[in-house]
């Protein structure tokens, strides 16, 4: 690699950006570059892959090599890009629809491979470029030009999903919120293994404020907690609050009541394979205790591009030259003189 | 018994094996054709098993048979059997239909006792009079010989029964005249690591070729005529697997690596194992989650600068349409297999149709031409998976290669090729020197209309591609009305400059014919064995056989107007049919179809062709 620094200008294209004035994709894209300028990855080893939806693209305005495919596949064509080459850093952008539903089966074995994407779901809980049909991450009861009545189905959180399809590494962010996302992009950057970022994002047009209880600037000390690994759980505005574990539950607790000290509150690790209180955390709704953004798990697991690869290396280097033909003779053969 | 036998010159002979799924039956004919092949003779073999893994032993679901072909001018595994082994009543009522009024049939008299006839569903307990045997009978009792030549073996009452294929196979090489010492050999590479089997199952295989000598089994022995074939090494491959190894040559020949991304369909499988094996040569297979990813994941491996393919059969076909018409829109090399079976829907997963034809050619939204070719013999299965693979890589398509399940599964011999028989494949790559002359992602080739290839990692050449209609040149999303129309007509040139890359179609036959016979893929052999036996009868036959379906090749409309008759020849109601009469305005063209899963007849083509001339 060159030791050239790159600026978030390096990978920014030419294109003129389409989304609706005000929508959330606007920041997921700017925080997106300036992730990638930390990484220090060259452009034109960069591959960003998406699939159908507002959101899918994005890769139009990234200055990398890009592809906007077909409904759902984003998962199957990174998957295919990043194991024909494992030196491509490979993003993959979708949105709920395109990731969860048409593509559910992709996503779903993408991180039981642990294929090493990059994986940037973002989720407004709705779809946008159909023009508003409720989505597998809206709400039960949700009105929409499809659901006109409410939904009477209940959604996927997305995080329950990735654990439950032995996914590696989880972390959220709001679309308000650049530095959080910037983290968790720049973290799923460096995780070597399918690494999914859920981006809440807003929707101005056809679920506006869907978001607005965790994401509100009023509101969202309280209602969220912003996880770092090795650090205390701690929220609020005051910074006086944090979590512990009540038998399997967890609980939100204020130091400096009812003898709790700093000492009680739970220390985050994103890093253990055992992902039951990764699941606890994540499953957190910014209710009764608050949303977890940040790097949930991260957990470092064989990525099934390098065990191709390595596979494939490890058989060919016992006879580096050998060929098709010498494989040919090597069956069952007779000779015509 | 005293009598002499008699010993019968033929040109070509047909030997069926038939028994329960787990009789060993493909194994006995495998190894049989090997044999013959390696004393000079062309072979043609067809496995005809049933879709059922293990149906209950000894019921007719549960039959397997094996078809294989020996002689001089083999070109098909044979309409009808000279000989048939029935391992056991429902192999007998299954397979009698598939032998010739003068052919024999051996049989296994232990396993056609009372049981196993209900278990075949006889009604009576004289099966050869209930089925109107006309044929003649060989009675053995296999499985007592066995058990008494395998008495002192040590091996369990299973595993002896297991060798009862190997008797039937030394029966066979004694009925013509094949040595020992070839099978053998290949028993060596077969069990190398179970020594006690090995022995067995020589020893049985010695055993049945011997009490076909010293009995004199009151049968004709026969000696087959050996072709003069062209000198080299030679090995039996299958279609599909002739596919997987063309697909590897094309690997070597363009440099570029081998990707195949599959999900397992019959009759397809066995492509995506072959590859998966050859890991040796640096090949990487993807076993996708369902057959969308198997295309999916081909079409990132292509993108990321891979030679990459899929295979499949018909209903993966049908799923794999969006994603070929965005291989299409994004002008990358993609190659598709598609062994064809019967359809439509799950159909006859085992057996043979050329019905996906139209779904090859048409099944996209869109205007969105492809390439489209077919492969017509087990061998031939190399050089058409080499020709998409370097029609994909050159003209940066998708190639959808049509094979089928009678030539995927079939296999005949095969000379191995050296790699220096192949062309070099040239893939069309940007150059560095372009970014100082203002490249585009979609500029092309003036003459061939195509795009340049920058594959990811190249410093430079940064660039996005999609589903979205592009400007023709920049590649930036176009809604612009005048820009589509012209992209539609690129698209099209594009594919249809093809034809001046492909070779010329070809006339076999009778040069003065008055009945021309067109047909494509899997049915060549029994379209061209019917027009070589009806050119030896003196009739006025000849064959237009097509490789290249999309584009047709360019003297194709020349060739076929120059014939008074024409008839079309296809396992499907006319697809082919249809297509030449659309690409060839004033083409009048007769149909032969047939859509029974099975491999066409050569005496009813024939039958069908006098009828023709005679009209």
């Amino acid at each position: 690699m060159d030791n050239k620094v790159y600026t978030a200008k390096d990978y920014k294209s030419d294109q003129y950006v389409r989304w609706c004035p005000g929508c959330g994709d606007h920041a997921v894209v700017t925080t997106l570059q300036k992730a990638m300028a930390e990484l220090g990855i060259p452009p034109h080893q960069v591959a960003v892959i998406s699939g159908i939806g507002c959101s899918s693209r994005l890769p139009y305005y990234m200055n990398t090599y890009g592809f906007h495919t077909i409904h759902g596949r984003a998962a199957a064509i990174a998957t295919g890009a990043k194991t024909a080459n494992p030196d491509l850093t490979v993003w993959q952008v979708s949105g709920d629809g395109d990731c969860l539903a048409i593509g559910g089966n992709h996503f779903i074995h993408a991180l039981r491979r642990n294929v090493n994407l990059n994986i940037l779901l973002l989720n407004n809980k709705i779809y946008g470029l159909t023009k508003g049909q409720y989505s597998p991450t809206s709400d039960r009861g949700a009105v929409t030009k499809s659901s006109p009545y409410g939904t009477v189905e209940d959604p996927f959180v997305p995080a329950e999903l990735t654990f439950g399809a032995r996914g590696h590494f989880f972390a959220r962010s709001i679309d308000v919120d650049l530095e959080v996302a910037k983290e968790c992009m720049v973290a799923a950057g460096r995780h070597k293994g399918a690494a999914v970022v859920e981006i809440l994002q807003n929707c101005v047009i056809f679920n506006d404020k869907i978001h607005s209880y965790v994401a509100d600037r009023e509101f969202r000390a309280d209602r969220t907690i912003h996880l770092r690994h090795g650090e205390k759980m701690i929220f609020g505005k005051e910074g006086n609050k944090g979590l512990v574990l009540d038998g399997f539950n967890l609980r939100a607790v204020t130091i400096g009541e009812n003898g709790v000290t700093i000492d009680d509150i739970l220390t985050h690790d994103a890093t253990t394979p055992d992902n039951f209180l990764h699941q606890r955390l994540a499953m957190m709704d910014g209710h009764e205790l608050p949303l977890a953004v940040g790097v949930i798990r991260a957990v470092e697991a064989p990525t099934y591009d390098r065990e191709v690869e390595a596979q494939v290396e490890s058989i060919r280097a016992k006879n580096p030259q050998k060929t098709l033909r010498d494989v040919l003779l090597a069956g069952e053969t007779w000779e015509v003189k | 018994m005293s009598e002499q036998t008699q010993v019968k010159e033929l040109e070509k002979v047909v030997v069926r094996f038939s028994g329960d799924s787990g009789d060993g039956m493909q194994l006995a004919g495998n190894l049989f054709s090997n044999i013959s092949a390696a004393i000079g003779n062309e072979i043609s073999t067809f496995p005809d098993y049933p879709a059922e893994i293990r149906a209950p032993q000894g019921t007719l679901g549960g039959v397997s048979g094996f078809q294989v072909h020996i002689g001089k001018g083999v070109y098909t595994p044979g309409d009808k059997a000279d000989v048939l082994v029935a391992m056991n009543p429902a192999a007998l009522k299954t397979n009698i239909k598939y032998v010739k009024p003068t052919g024999i049939v051996i049989f296994d008299t232990d396993s056609f006792q009372k049981s196993d006839l209900e278990k075949a569903a006889f009604t009576t307990d004289d099966p050869f009079k209930e089925l109107g045997i006309a044929q003649q009978l060989v009675p053995v009792a296999i499985s007592s010989l066995v058990k008494d030549s395998l008495a002192d073996s040590g091996l369990d009452n299973k595993a002896v029964l297991r060798c009862k294929n190997m008797f039937a196979l030394g029966l066979i090489c004694w009925l013509f005249d094949r040595p020992l010492d070839q099978a053998e050999h290949l028993l060596h590479n077969k069990f190398a690591k179970k020594p006690s089997v090995l022995e067995a199952n020589i020893k049985v295989m010695t055993d049945g070729y011997n009490y076909g000598n010293n009995i004199h089994a009151s049968v004709s022995t026969y000696r087959i005529e050996t072709a003069n074939v062209k000198k080299g090494t030679y090995t039996d491959i299958t279609g599909n697997k002739a596919t997987a190894m063309g697909l590897i040559a094309a690997s070597e020949k363009s440099g570029r690596p081998l990707f195949l991304g599959s999900y397992p369909i019959t009759p397809a499988s066995d492509i995506l194992h072959e590859l998966a094996k050859r890991k040796d040569l640096g090949v990487k297979v993807v076993q996708a989650e369902d057959e969308i990813a198997g295309v999916c994941t081909a079409i990132g491996a292509s993108f990321a600068g891979n030679l990459a393919a899929t295979s499949t059969s018909g209903p993966g076909l049908a799923l794999k349409s969006e994603a070929i018409g965005l291989a299409i829109m994004a002008e990358l090399p993609l190659v598709v297999i598609d062994v064809q079976r019967g359809g439509p829907s799950t159909g006859l997963p085992t057996k043979s149709e050329q019905t996906d034809l139209l779904q090859a050619l048409y099944g996209r939204n869109g205007e969105s031409p492809a390439v489209v070719l077919a492969a017509s013999t087990p061998t031939n299965c190399f050089d058409m998976a080499f020709e998409a693979a370097r029609i994909a890589l050159e003209h940066m398509t998708p190639v959808i290669l049509l094979t089928d399940a009678f030539i995927a599964n079939g296999s005949s011999a095969w000379r191995i090729p050296e790699m220096s028989e192949y062309p070099e494949i040239k893939p069309n790559y940007v150059k560095p020197e372009m970014l100082t002359e203002g490249w585009k992602p979609y500029k092309r080739d003036a003459e061939t209309n195509v795009r340049y290839w920058a594959i990811p990692g190249t410093e430079g050449f940064m660039h996005r591609l999609g589903g979205l209609e592009k400007d023709n040149v920049t590649s930036a999303i176009s809604t612009d009305p005048a820009n589509h129309q012209r992209m539609t007509n690129l698209r099209q040139a594009k594919i249809d400059y093809i034809a001046n890359c492909i070779p010329a179609l070809d006339v076999q036959g009778d040069p003065d014919a008055d009945l021309l016979v067109v047909g494509w893929g899997g049915t060549y052999g029994h379209l061209y064995s019917a027009v070589c036996e009806l050119n030896a009868e003196g009739k006025k036959v000849a064959l237009a056989h097509f490789n290249y379906i999309n584009p047709l090749p360019a003297n194709t409309a020349e060739v076929l107007k120059r014939y008074k008759k024409v008839v079309v020849c296809e396992q499907n109601n006319g697809q082919f049919a249809t297509q030449l009469c659309s690409k060839i305005p004033g083409l009048v063209v007769s149909r032969y179809n047939r859509v029974e899963g099975q491999p066409f007849m050569v005496s009813d083509l024939k039958e069908h062709f006098i009828k023709l001339m005679e009209e």
